[in-house]
């Protein structure tokens, strides 16, 4: 159906053909590198968690007793927010010295609560027993209980919050 | 690399394709001298296709639960790059297909170009024209949003006034009597799923039927 013609000339519908190849890769870009993007683009995001949190004055805890600070952060994935609640110990020793512990408890996350009746930090769910300071007593929890990385600022207590 | 190695690869693929004998059925066909209302079919294809396209990347980030559906939506387009764009694309191009396809009817129509041989090609073009705007209808419901919910209320409602199965009807397009969670999601099944379907199975039927007799004539005065 084809006839070769001896002109050297495009024919007209070589020329139809190469426009037609030429426009459609030019809409096939339009709608293609869009969509690359459209698709990769949640990855490109960064959601690292890096950030100071402030626990309040340092005089507001007493000395020798760990006191419990509770606070939520809101992570946002797509159209899904997800609340995670955090609970902190923040211990002062005699000596000016600080610690603050996180209270999931390192067996299997539940959450500690400290009892100064056995001067320990007792895991409802496996009786677990850490010690003042985070040491593990008794039970199955692999490792101590774990420390934020804090500083003092202006009389207050920041810890730094990092994930991801 | 040379041409002829593209051609040795070429040679390859058609000894055992036979390309060209599909490229010359499918595209070197004899077409009567027509106008530019015969571009209407290919345009309502085309817009199809992107629909398709389009439809297919918006079920990445859509999620047909009431809780999530406006949120998803508010994601693809604040959250995405380009989630409005292709929004956008499927959005306008759903209102432009209903149109098109309508005019590419009523140009067939009025050329009368449903006549023998081409009746099924016109049945099939019938189904297309009704599956299309179910298309637009089920569509409608999805952003989930007042406009949304109360389009799909009132169209709901018009089924409902059916005589003596009008009250089945409604129930089983809403699934239930209210529109709920349940009628978000067979409309997205419907959408995504059932409809495209027999969009896909009409077309083909359609561009066979095309293929195989050609597209008609303008009628001429003595005819």
């Amino acid at each position: 159906m084809t006839k070769k013609t001896s002109s050297p000339n495009l024919s007209r519908r070589d020329f139809s053909k190469i426009v037609m190849a030429f426009l459609g890769s030019i809409m096939g870009a339009i709608v293609g590198i869009p969509i690359i993007g459209y698709i990769i683009s949640p990855a490109l995001k960064t959601q690292t968690v890096d950030e100071w949190v402030s626990l309040g004055a340092l005089d507001g805890y007493p000395i020798g007793t760990p006191k419990l600070f509770s606070f939520t952060r809101t992570k946002v994935n797509g159209w899904e927010r997800t609340t995670n609640s955090f609970g902190v110990f923040v211990l002062r020793k005699s000596g000016g010295e600080l610690k603050v512990l996180s209270n999931v408890c390192t067996h299997l996350s539940c959450r500690v609560k400290w009892s100064d009746e056995d001067s320990a930090y007792l895991c409802p769910c496996h009786d677990a027993q850490f010690a003042i300071d985070g040491e593990v007593i008794y039970g199955p929890p692999p490792h101590p209980m774990y420390e934020y990385e804090f500083k003092v600022e202006e009389g207050n207590i920041l810890i730094h919050l990092t994930e991801g | 690399m040379s041409g002829n190695t593209a051609e040795k690869i070429f040679a390859w693929l058609e000894e055992r394709l036979g390309l060209e004998a599909i490229y010359a059925t499918v595209l070197d066909r004899k077409v009567p001298k027509v106008n530019w209302w015969f571009t209407l079919g290919s345009a309502s294809l085309f817009l199809a296709v992107m629909q398709g396209l389009t439809g297919v990347f918006l079920t990445m980030y859509y999620v047909p639960s009431p809780d999530k559906a406006y949120d998803s939506i508010q994601y693809i387009m604040n959250g995405v790059a380009f989630g409005w764009l292709i929004r956008g694309i499927h959005h306008w191009g759903a209102s432009l297909m209903v149109i098109v396809v309508f005019i590419h009817m009523l140009r067939t129509f009025f050329y009368g170009a449903y006549k023998y041989p081409r009746e099924i090609t016109w049945l099939t073009g019938v189904f297309l024209l009704l599956f299309t705007l179910g298309m637009g209808f089920t569509g409608y419901l999805l952003p989930w949003n007042q406009r949304a919910f109360w389009a799909t209320t009132v169209g709901t409602e018009i089924v409902g006034t059916v005589p003596f199965i009008g009250d089945f009807l409604l129930k089983a397009l809403r699934g239930g009597t209210d529109i709920s969670a349940v009628t978000l999601a067979r409309f997205f099944s419907a959408h995504i799923w059932i409809l495209p379907a027999g969009v896909v199975l009409m077309i083909s039927v359609h561009m066979y039927l095309i293929i195989r007799l050609g597209i008609s004539n303008i009628p001429s005065d003595e005819e």
